[in-house]
């Protein structure tokens, strides 16, 4: 309790967040939409966000692949499903369908929507350059909302003034 | 619950400054709840706000998405219009509850 009032006086004088910095880096439907979310939510909050998409976060930037995102039924606990059905052929495909319909119903954006709302509510979107080398891939592969291929060096350079946070995903 | 003066009339409000019956709310009350956010009403505001009051008198949760869908402002202009936090600045300038919504 007294924890608690403690803590309580500590916030008045805590300072808001101010810029959130996110790292996608896998390409998950779950994680994905986290990540949007959050970027999203700050934008709504007037907290300004950047996500810096790497490694697997690339697929959710790539036009040809961003609305074929899938679910893992295998390897996921959370799923509460057998690791041999999840492992059946269209299982995953099954699995992502019912929870995008889950999602539309919730007015939540298909990935394609999503990033073209980030991109006029503000956020910036940035492709990790080295992951783009490592996959082979040229900036004509993602999508026109895209602000930039980065290094690290310079996604850290963004990340500057009180109240930023960086967010790995 | 609290009281507030908007217009030389005193408006319910919660704690945030939210009103909380829309009867009370009319053009004056929006203008001066508009300029404590930093606002000033242009046409295109007012378009906004008929928008997002129809939505709540008819039950629909407000999101962004929808904000966007609604034909008759872009995301782009609505962040432009009510800058730092759009949907909540503009759910408060037209007298309806705070939005719940994540997205």
């Amino acid at each position: 309790m007294e924890t608690l009032e403690k803590s309580a006086k500590v916030s008045k004088d805590e300072k808001p967040v101010k810029k959130m910095m996110l790292i996608l880096s896998k390409a998950t439907i779950d994680n994905v939409y986290a990540c949007f979310i959050l970027a999203n939510g700050a934008r709504m909050e007037g907290i300004e966000s950047e996500i810096f998409f790497t490694f697997f976060g690339l697929e959710a930037i790539q036009k040809e692949k961003l609305n074929h995102l899938h679910i893992a039924t295998v390897g996921n606990p959370a799923m509460h499903m057998p690791t041999m059905l999840g492992g059946l052929p269209g299982m995953e495909a099954l699995a992502s369908k019912m929870m995008k319909n889950e999602m539309e119903k919730l007015d939540i954006p298909p990935v394609g929507e999503f990033l073209e709302i980030l991109s006029a509510s503000g956020t910036k979107l940035w492709a990790c350059r080295l992951a783009m080398d490592m996959f082979h891939l040229n900036k004509d592969k993602l999508i026109d909302e895209i602000d930039g291929v980065l290094t690290v060096g310079d996604f850290y350079a963004r990340a500057k003034g009180d109240g930023t946070h960086v967010l790995f995903i | 619950m609290s009281e507030r003066t908007y217009a030389e009339t005193k408006i319910d409000c919660n704690e945030e400054g939210y009103l909380t019956d829309l009867k009370q709310w009319n053009k004056a009350v929006a203008t001066e709840i508009a300029a404590e956010e930093g606002i000033e009403l242009l046409p295109k505001h007012w378009e906004v706000l008929d928008f997002i009051q129809d939505q709540y008198k008819n039950d629909i949760p407000l999101t962004i998405r929808k904000i966007g869908k609604s034909g008759v402002v872009d995301i782009k202009t609505f962040y432009q219009l009510f800058p730092g936090g759009p949907l909540k600045k503009a759910s408060r300038i037209a007298g309806i509850p705070k939005p719940v919504s994540c997205i």
